[in-house]
């Protein structure tokens, strides 16, 4: 048998069962892999479930900086008997499955391409802890000791890990160390450490990026923090998976930070609604009222938010919507990822709408149009929907640090202020359009005590907001909201292009949590000698250069994570494109994309050969820089 | 009806503290039938802001959808307003009073909006204590979509088309009460004595008030069938007169001593009720249940102040927001800046 070796470049999976505060000491061991200076991406796979159900956390880790699901698994650790079969075979050949062997492994299950190292988890918590309570939870950290025998860890790097996250709890660090102790001793005493896989502090291996300077951090942190920074003051909101943590989030930073010097009181108000009806209801009244206001919710809450999204398209209502994508339906799969919401949230609502939508896909990005979603919201005087997902929402991603331009001013857009009014001569309208751009302007209630008061509607008055049904009225309003929609095309951040090193005829567009795995894969094919030019999505309405880009390539995957191909149908649908162009590449079980399932996909479409198989070698070209 | 309003001011109209006239509160011309209700309502919510000398444009008006949510453009011209979604308003009102504390509230509603499709957000926005005036114009019927029965007709009531209605009545002031709403009254759009001073007495509390006004539909639903005409409601309502005394006036009432309860309110202003089919204490919300409820029982519909807390806490209160509007705040007070973000990012290491 020929063992996976790697330093600094592999897949571990951590097979739990939920509820037992595994997910922190999973996270404990990836960070600890960061602090090394090595990229590294952990993923929670959850189910919906408080207690009992198998549980996942994959660790990737890249010394290259891919993020992205690869696919495969190197290394499973597996503590739950209940998934274990499955487990076994979802290893490479040549991985490694580390397993509790106070009962001995059912021998059938034994694969003969596979490592087997069994540490008696419960047995040493058995020996070590009276508690059943204790026994459960230091079984957690026993198992990331052992592992850093086995991976070559620095200990002390876990240590400091351990202090950090019981600050304040001083007194638990001692016993959380032991046990980390425990499963070193044990793996020290037992097994050849390390293993063929293992890290190296990136210094040590004369890799010469190193990414210390980066931060971990869960896309919906970062959320809430643009929204702190946007100056956002309203936030109203219903809890639903994945996006509570959003507003969970901003109310912490809120506490922290908006409190206001003087008195003690806050510079925010928070409502939980009854439900996502009224949390759009509660942004769009306080948007319509002059405040910057938000909400976070995923699928059923979009769906259920529909009817106000719009009126506030039509009664052109700043308000921003966090959407954070999950497989549908509400009693689909609200702990599993997918960006399937694209035509949902562009076309939502009746009549003719269609929204501004933005498409972060990394924390520093939820960050930055957070924050922007506000300016865009006010300037343009419509909804500004973020299409997050769990995958970016909720799971830590490495990414630069966040930065903040202290010469930035909000930009509250067209409003008419007391004294505007008082020196304007022309009569205020507030559908009236003015600069020929489409937006009007808007006043705030309260503003003036004889002018610039209005009554705001759906659609049923002219540009001074004076009832009609005249069918006009109606038209001449709906071609200003189409060329506004235009505007919204010189203000929406442009896609991303990336061209091969040699000229190519195919392209490759994506966005959001497709990206990184996306990059990943063309640098695979670029390997192979396929040259694939990207594009990054980053907002709709698509800009000039979306087009431009389709038209030059004569090919262009379309790789989304959904089952209809969804943004492939906004294209064509608003860019006139030619179907035939546009391939889609589609991924929707529910896990984030791999890399290698988007190479394979885009190799069978090169290549003569339809069915090309991947060959994966058992020992990469990296782990030749083995420290003795 | 006339579709275009005379321009002409008679020199001597009457002016308010502020200098203003009842013109300056008037709106648009009304587009609801002749003899409407709500026109009454409108009318009334008019007089109360002329009387109560308050800036216009210090109004907001906010409704749902339908022929009551129809009536903010028919009264108050210089205050925004704004006809949002079907049974929704009480959540848009959280949110713009949340983002505005100085201004006063003022949301329309109908049966349908509120008792059906907009319940749950009624029964909300009650629980929240949002400081606002919330008027449900009440006439167990669909008006809009001609005159389907709503979840407020009494059960038998029976509209033009002649169907009695089979299904038990949703009562607001009876849910209200039950949730802990801390201003509830029930008047009659045909009784402006009593409405006004109601108007007044709930615009000046603090935090949630609801006047339940039974406001027949004359095209729809005011037939000798029907328990929300005007000659039924007439006939069968028990009626509370109301007084309101602003803060400063000096108090004097002309009902004979020992029917009076004398409510203060918490800017000063007080609030005389004048009894006669029902004596309760106005501060104990089971007690107006009771009254509510025995009075039905009898056939009756009680109409007046029913309840008011002492004090409570509105929903700035609770959350503690600043005294400042939310809206009125710089990015100085709300963006952190850059330094903060060091530290933010330190801790993500």
């Amino acid at each position: 048998m020929r063992r996976i070796e790697a330093v600094n470049d592999f897949v571990i999976k951590f097979a739990n069962v939920n509820g037992t505060g595994s997910a922190s000491a999973n996270h404990m061991f990836a960070k600890s892999i960061f602090r090394m200076g090595i990229p590294v991406s952990p993923r929670n796979i959850f189910p919906s479930n408080i207690q009992g159900l198998p549980t996942w956390y994959e660790v990737r880790v890249s010394q290259r900086g891919y993020l992205g699901r690869r696919g495969g698994v190197d290394i499973m650790l597996c503590v739950n008997p209940q998934s274990m079969a499955d487990d076994i075979q979802s290893l490479d050949p040549g991985g490694y499955f580390i397993y509790d062997s106070t009962k001995p492994l059912d021998t059938r299950l034994m694969r003969k391409d596979v490592e087997f190292i069994g540490i008696p988890f419960t047995q040493i918590c058995l020996r070590e802890y009276e508690d059943a309570r204790l026994r459960l939870l230091f079984k957690n950290m026993i198992y990331v000791g052992a592992l850093a025998a086995l991976l070559n860890i620095d200990f002390a790097v876990l240590k400091d890990l351990v202090s950090d996250q019981f600050k304040g709890k001083e007194k638990l660090i001692t016993p959380n160390v032991h046990a980390m102790e425990l499963g070193f001793q044990y793996a020290i005493e037992n097994f050849s450490c390390p293993l063929g896989i293992r890290v190296e502090r990136a210094s040590e291996i004369g890799e010469h990026i190193s990414y210390t300077h980066h931060i971990l951090m869960d896309g919906n942190t970062a959320t809430a923090l643009g929204a702190i920074y946007g100056g956002a003051t309203v936030a109203g909101w219903y809890p639903i998976t994945p996006s509570t943590s959003v507003v969970e989030a901003f109310e912490r930073y809120a506490r922290r930070l908006r409190i206001d010097p003087g008195t003690g009181k806050n510079n925010f108000a928070i409502v939980q609604a009854e439900d996502e009806l009224s949390a759009m209801g509660i942004v769009l009244g306080a948007a319509w009222n002059g405040a910057r206001a938000f909400t976070a919710t995923s699928g059923p809450g979009l769906s259920l938010m529909t009817e106000f999204l719009g009126l506030a398209y039509f009664a052109e209502v700043p308000v921003v919507l966090i959407n954070v994508q999950r497989a549908g339906p509400s009693t689909g799969m609200p702990t599993r990822t997918q960006q399937p919401d694209i035509l949902a949230a562009a076309y939502a609502s009746h009549g003719d709408t269609k929204h501004v939508l933005l498409f972060p896909s990394t924390p520093r990005e939820c960050f930055d149009m957070s924050a922007q979603a506000f300016d865009l919201a006010d300037r343009l005087q419509t909804p500004i929907i973020m299409m997050s997902d769990l995958d970016l929402g909720m799971n830590e991603h490495m990414s630069p640090p966040l930065e903040w331009d202290d010469s930035r001013k909000f930009d509250r857009g067209k409003v008419l202020t007391a004294e505007d009014l008082d020196s304007m001569d022309a009569r205020f309208g507030r559908y009236l359009d003015t600069d020929a751009d489409g937006i009007p302007y808007r006043t705030y209630p309260g503003t003036h005590p004889e002018k610039g008061a209005f009554f705001t509607r759906g659609s049923s008055r002219d540009v001074y907001a004076t009832y009609t049904e005249d069918g006009e009225a109606y038209v001449h309003n709906m071609q200003r909201l189409l060329k506004k929609f235009e505007t919204a095309k010189r203000y929406v951040p442009a896609p991303k292009i990336k061209m091969a090193k040699q000229k190519a005829s195919v392209g490759a567009l994506f966005f959001g949590t497709t990206a990184s795995p996306c990059y990943e894969a063309v640098e695979m094919l670029a390997k192979e000698g396929h040259a694939v030019d990207t594009i990054r999505i980053r907002a709709f309405p698509f800009n000039q250069d979306v087009e431009k880009f389709i038209s030059e390539h004569e090919m262009v995957f379309v790789i989304e994570q959904n089952r209809d191909g969804q943004l492939r149908r906004l294209l064509i649908n608003e860019g006139e494109l030619p179907p035939n162009k546009l391939i889609s590449i589609l991924h929707y079980d529910g896990m984030p994309i791999t890399a290698r399932s988007i190479a394979m996909s885009m190799r069978d479409s090169l290549s003569d050969n339809k069915v090309t198989p991947i060959i994966r070698k058992t020992v990469r070209k990296t782990a030749k820089k083995v420290k003795s | 009806m006339s579709y275009s309003k005379p321009k002409f001011r008679h020199p001597e109209l009457p002016t308010n503290e502020l200098g203003f006239t009842k013109r300056d509160y008037e709106g648009a011309i009304s587009t609801l039938c002749a003899g409407c209700g709500h026109d009454s309502i409108s009318a009334a919510i008019l007089n109360a802001c002329f009387e109560m000398s308050i800036q216009p444009h210090r109004v907001a008006k906010l409704s749902g959808i339908g022929c009551s949510s129809k009536s903010p453009a028919y009264f108050l011209g210089k205050s925004h307003g704004f006809n949002s979604v079907h049974g929704r308003m009480p959540s848009v009102a959280t949110g713009a009073n949340l983002a505005n504390r100085d201004l006063i509230y003022i949301g329309i509603s109908g049966d349908g909006d509120s008792a059906s499709i907009g319940l749950g957000q009624f029964m909300h926005v009650v629980r929240r204590n949002l400081n606002m005036l919330y008027v449900v114009e009440n006439n167990g019927c669909y008006g809009l979509t001609k005159g389907q029965d709503s979840a407020t007709a009494d059960l038998g009531s029976a509209t033009k088309k002649g169907n009695a209605n089979p299904y038990e009545p949703m009562d607001l002031v009876s849910l209200a009460l039950q949730i802990g709403a801390t201003f509830v009254a029930r008047s009659f759009s045909g009784d402006k004595k009593q409405l006004e001073p109601l108007i007044k007495a709930a615009i000046t509390h603090k935090g949630f008030a609801l006047i339940d006004v039974v406001s027949p539909c004359v095209t729809f639903n005011n037939s000798v069938t029907s328990t929300k005409g005007y000659q039924y409601v007439r006939e069968h309502m028990s009626h509370m007169a109301v007084d309101f005394v602003p803060m400063r006036e000096e108090i004097c009432t002309s009902y004979q001593a020992g029917t009076t309860q004398q409510v203060c309110m918490h800017d000063g202003s007080a609030v005389h009720l004048h009894k006669t089919g029902a004596d309760f204490d106005i501060h104990d919300r089971h007690a107006a249940m009771e009254a509510v409820y025995q009075h039905k029982k009898a056939g009756e519909i009680l109409t007046g102040l029913l309840y008011m807390a002492h004090d409570s806490d509105d929903l700035h209160e609770v959350l503690g927001t600043v005294s400042k509007p939310l809206n009125a705040l710089s990015e100085n007070e709300l963006c952190p800046g850059s330094r903060f973000l060091d530290s933010i990012n330190e801790g993500l290491r």
